[in-house]
């Protein structure tokens, strides 16, 4: 095996070092009838390239939804979002976070030899509460959806209130992790509608649902119709009964063009769209931020600045009297493993685009996704929603979503994401759609040509 | 260097390395390291369209070009340890190599840029790596069913005890406690409270082991598992595992596996067979994906049939057409625990490692991991207490108790490795050992290396002896010294702020700076 660095001779030498005849002698403590005697049934050992080739046949059955001048039978052009948002990723990011010394580094629990992952870490925070409007940011959360119930489980804990109020345009599958995972906290989780016409939380259904028991209210803002929300007089009706705002953001590089939720108490992020490959799903980097007085309660690991003995400023993880290898059951959460190469990433694509970079690409995203609304608008698509939005939209096509999915997919173009299965209200027309900077005008006039 | 050292370190010499400031301080307006491609549609006025909500400004984002953003990077890279440069011993934690093929195919185009939403036919290639991995975990735990979907071990545990609660629910009453032995990872106990059980602790015997006695009594109707960490955190095989088992069996509760030193075990006995009923796995140890610095993990639940119906949507099945699909519809599930199907990335890494070894790969690696253990165990136990004399498995867990007669604790000797080029063993865990230091070696290391490490520990036995101040101080040669953790918890500095908006600090914000 060639990960196994051993010669024969060694494993002898060693064996006779230990004082046992046979490796066997060591696994004695494992009961005879429970020792397996036989071979794994799984694929036998693969050569290296074996094992390049099982991949590529994998990657060649899947639609890469990857631009290219001539299209192979697996690029599609694609205007799918919803939570996981295509942008172009600089070559730099992978060439860096490849480096064995990030990439194959420990949890910088002896920060004497971490100092170049607290560095990053320190950096990372530091970005995300300038992006977010916020004061301070964790080192990272698994990602967006998790984040969400981590934000309200925290709410709960800094107003001592039990409920939480989450709009229904949320994520739907943000909402179902959270409906997972906090109803073992004894948290119950009251849904508020949207206005039809903006698209927009209803405010007046909103101010209704709260009630003194309300922890918070979970937004999200571009929301999952992407529809950005009105943040402040969101956190006017929360702050008025008491309950802490929390706002999701999916869509992370809404921030470079959209005002950041500096209302909010707590921000829940997924950066995704920062340099991470949608990858199927994951992994992502989600991200909690908030105002510093709620630090105490704030889950997951942090990274902050101090000195060494020779007065030398460095890095250390701190405060993590509130995290389960201190704490244990008493913990502010189970959380351990986070997404710190995956945050390392986030870090170097924000400092490639940097402050102006952002706004130019979320400019370009705007273009893009407007460019898109008329095109498909002139096909006879409708947008539903009147609220401002982002690089993604909601519409109502002139034949089903299905339908006309499966005539794009003739053409090789993946159509926006049929709504019916969570929204059926909306009707069997409704579809989300997303252009990010990569959506090229000519797949655009084509899916739209499509749509008609 | 010499007078740093009573004997001379074999694995190490001084080395240069960059100094470099944050990121914000070397920023300058107007630099870029970036150009975007030419807009190919009409541009917009983003005030018209969004009002109100549109953005002012993005406050210190920085601004370089490339050149410095590799070089900030890369100077960064250089000043943390990783197992590219040697070995952790860090008990576990399982530190083992990560193959580079892993890296490679996780970046193929089709399954890097696969939409999680895109239509169950257009992605039969990532479908097919889930369902292969899932048939691989199965097979390997002895389980029947598996969920990927957890995105680390801890949140494995939670996915796993909610399968728990859900069967017991189902059976017309949740239980009210989990028990867990006093060697257990943190995330244990942490779990167990947010899966809104009560915690009820479990006294290892002398051995280090669980306590029969105590268990038969402790198990009652309101126990709803045993999460048993096998081997347990001392590197120990429960020896009495199906007895554990047939005691929890016999009230109806059930036997939580952490799988975290499932290492120990793959290929050579598996847990479905020993009588565990749940078990998650962390990828990011056993299947060798990359630590990253500390994430991205994977934490995959493998459960018993009984338990299948609870698992979380959706579940990667084989439609009749011979496609495969992603199946929502499960009326008992626990819910779902993340968006779509969990790290796929991660999954894409451990298939492929798992293919790199085979069957015979993956035993040989188990035995080797054993090996390496126990070959420092022998070569060590002159030097420092064994407080379990029971045989270790993949880990062994020394004390200190020989060494703080002088005032020289498990955290000096751990910082003193560092000197001598090595990563800290895992100091003060499991807490049922005083002065722990634990020790698990993987199978990733040479024989060479093992005896580096063991010729460093006699050398820091012997300062210790010696010269205590030396390790009570160390580490001498990194960047930084000890650094004030005391400090930095007591005025939390966590972010970085441009010096001209800084206020001045007054004694009551001094207090409260961050």
């Amino acid at each position: 095996m060639r990960y196994l660095p051993k010669s024969p001779t060694d494993r002898i030498e060693m064996l006779e070092a230990i004082g046992v005849p046979s490796i066997d002698s060591l696994f004695e403590s494992v009961p005879a009838e429970f020792r397996l005697t036989r071979d794994l049934n799984i694929p036998r050992q693969h050569s290296e390239s074996e094992v390049l080739d099982r991949f590529k046949a994998f990657a060649a059955n899947v639609a890469s939804g990857e631009l290219a001048e001539a299209q192979t039978a697996t690029q599609y052009a694609s205007f799918l979002g919803a939570g996981a948002y295509r942008h172009y990723r600089p070559v730099v990011i992978d060439s860096l976070v490849q480096r064995g010394e990030f990439l194959t580094s420990y949890t910088p629990y002896q920060p004497e030899i971490a100092q170049g992952t607290l560095q990053a870490t320190f950096e990372f925070q530091t970005m995300i509460c300038e992006l977010t409007g916020m004061e301070i940011a964790n080192a990272s959360m698994y990602d967006g959806s998790t984040g969400c119930a981590e934000a309200v489980m925290m709410a709960v804990r800094v107003t001592g209130r039990s409920g939480a109020v989450v709009a229904r345009s949320v994520h739907p599958e943000y909402r179902e992790v959270l409906h997972t995972t906090v109803q073992h906290q004894g948290i119950p989780v009251t849904e508020v509608a949207f206005d039809t016409t903006t698209g927009r939380v209803d405010l007046n259904a909103l101010e209704a649902t709260i009630t003194e028991d309300t922890a918070c209210v979970l937004i999200q803002s571009p929301n999952f119709f992407g529809t950005i929300e009105d943040v402040a007089a969101l956190a006017e009706i929360a702050h008025k009964k008491g309950a802490l705002l929390i706002v999701s953001i999916a869509e992370a590089l809404s921030l470079g063009i959209v005002k950041p939720p500096v209302e909010a108490d707590i921000v829940s992020l997924e950066a995704q769209s920062f340099g991470v490959a949608v990858g199927f799903g994951g992994p992502y980097c989600g991200v909690l931020a908030c105002k510093e007085k709620f630090l105490r309660q704030m889950p997951g690991r942090l990274c902050g600045e101090t000195k060494d003995s020779n007065g030398k400023r460095g890095f250390v993880l701190t405060l993590s009297t509130r995290e389960q290898h201190i704490r244990r059951e008493k913990a502010t959460s189970n959380i351990c493993t986070n997404q710190a190469l995956v945050s390392l990433m986030v870090t170097i694509y924000l400092t490639v685009y940097g402050k102006q970079g952002l706004k130019e690409l979320a400019e370009q995203n705007l273009a893009k996704a407007e460019y898109l609304r008329s095109s498909l608008e002139r096909s006879g698509a409708k947008k539903l929603f009147s609220g401002p939005s982002f690089n993604e939209f909601a519409v109502v096509l002139p034949a089903t979503a299905e339908a006309t999915n499966a005539k794009l997919l003739e053409k090789q173009i993946i159509g926006g994401l049929s709504l019916a299965k969570w929204y059926p209200e909306l009707g069997e027309g409704a579809s989300l759609w997303c252009a990010t900077e990569l959506t090229t005008k000519a797949q655009i006039d084509a899916a739209a040509e499509g749509v008609r | 260097m010499s007078e740093k050292f009573v004997g001379t370190p074999r694995k190490v010499s001084t080395h240069v390395n960059q100094n470099e400031d944050l990121i914000f301080e070397k920023s300058s307006p107007g630099k870029k390291g970036y150009r975007l491609a030419e807009l190919d549609v009409p541009a917009v006025d983003a005030a018209s369209l969004l009002g109100e909500q549109t953005r002012q400004d993005l406050g210190v984002m920085p601004e370089l070009s490339e050149i410095e953003i590799v070089r900030h990077f890369t100077r960064l890279s250089t000043w943390n340890y990783a197992i590219d440069l040697g070995m952790y011993p860090l008990g576990s934690c399982t530190m083992k190599y990560n193959g580079r093929i892993n890296e490679l195919v996780a970046r193929l185009e089709g399954l890097a840029e696969a939409h999680p939403y895109q239509p169950e036919e257009l992605s039969q290639g990532a479908l097919g790596i889930m369902k292969l991995l899932s048939d691989c975990l199965i097979e390997i735990t002895g389980m029947d069913a598996i969920t990927l979907q957890p995105a680390a071990g801890a949140h494995g545990e939670f996915t796993g005890i909610l399968l728990a609660k859900a069967y017991h629910t189902a059976n017309g009453n949740p239980r009210k406690k989990i028990l867990i032995p006093d060697s257990a990872h943190g995330t244990n106990p942490a779990t167990a409270a947010v899966c809104g059980y009560d915690i009820a602790n479990l006294k290892s015997n002398a051995r280090g082991m669980v306590d029969l006695e105590a268990l038969a009594k402790a198990v009652d109707e309101d126990v709803a598992a045993l999460m048993l960490t096998n081997p347990s955190t001392i590197g120990v095989f429960e020896e009495d595992i199906h007895k554990i088992a047939d005691i929890l069996h016999a009230k109806g509760a059930l036997l939580y596996m952490d799988g975290a030193n499932m290492n120990a075990l793959c290929g050579k006995t598996r847990p479905g067979d020993f009588g565990a009923d749940v078990m998650h796995l962390n990828l990011h140890k056993t299947f060798s994906t990359p630590h990253g610095g500390g994430g991205p993990g994977s934490g995959p639940v493998a459960c018993k049939k009984i338990l299948e119906p609870f698992l979380p949507t959706p579940v990667v099945v084989e439609r009749e057409n011979g496609l495969l699909g992603l199946e929502y519809n499960r009326p008992q599930t626990v819910g779902r625990v993340r968006a779509w199907y969990g790290n796929f990335g991660m999954f894409i890494r451990a298939l492929a490692y798992i293919l790199a070894n085979g069957p015979d790969g993956l035993r040989q690696t188990t035995e080797d991991a054993v090996l390496n253990a126990n070959y420092l165990r022998a070569k060590l136990k002159h030097l420092f207490d064994l407080p379990f004399d029971a045989p270790s498995m993949h880990e062994v867990v020394f004390s200190d108790k020989r060494q703080t007669k002088n005032g020289v604790k498990t955290g000096d000797m751990g910082k003193r490795l560092i000197d001598y080029g090595f990563h800290a063993y895992t100091v003060s865990f499991p807490l049922v050992v005083p002065g722990a230091m634990m020790i698990e070696p993987t199978e990733s290391e040479s024989k060479e290396e093992l005896d580096l490490l063991v010729d460093a520990l006699e050398q820091i036995a012997k300062e210790a002896d010696e010269n205590p101040e030396l390790v009570k101080t160390a580490p001498h040669t990194t960047r930084l010294q000890r650094l004030d953790e005391t400090t930095a918890a007591r005025k939390p500095v966590l972010r970085w702020k441009a010096p001209a908006a800084a206020t001045p600090l007054t004694p009551e914000s001094a207090a409260k700076e961050w």
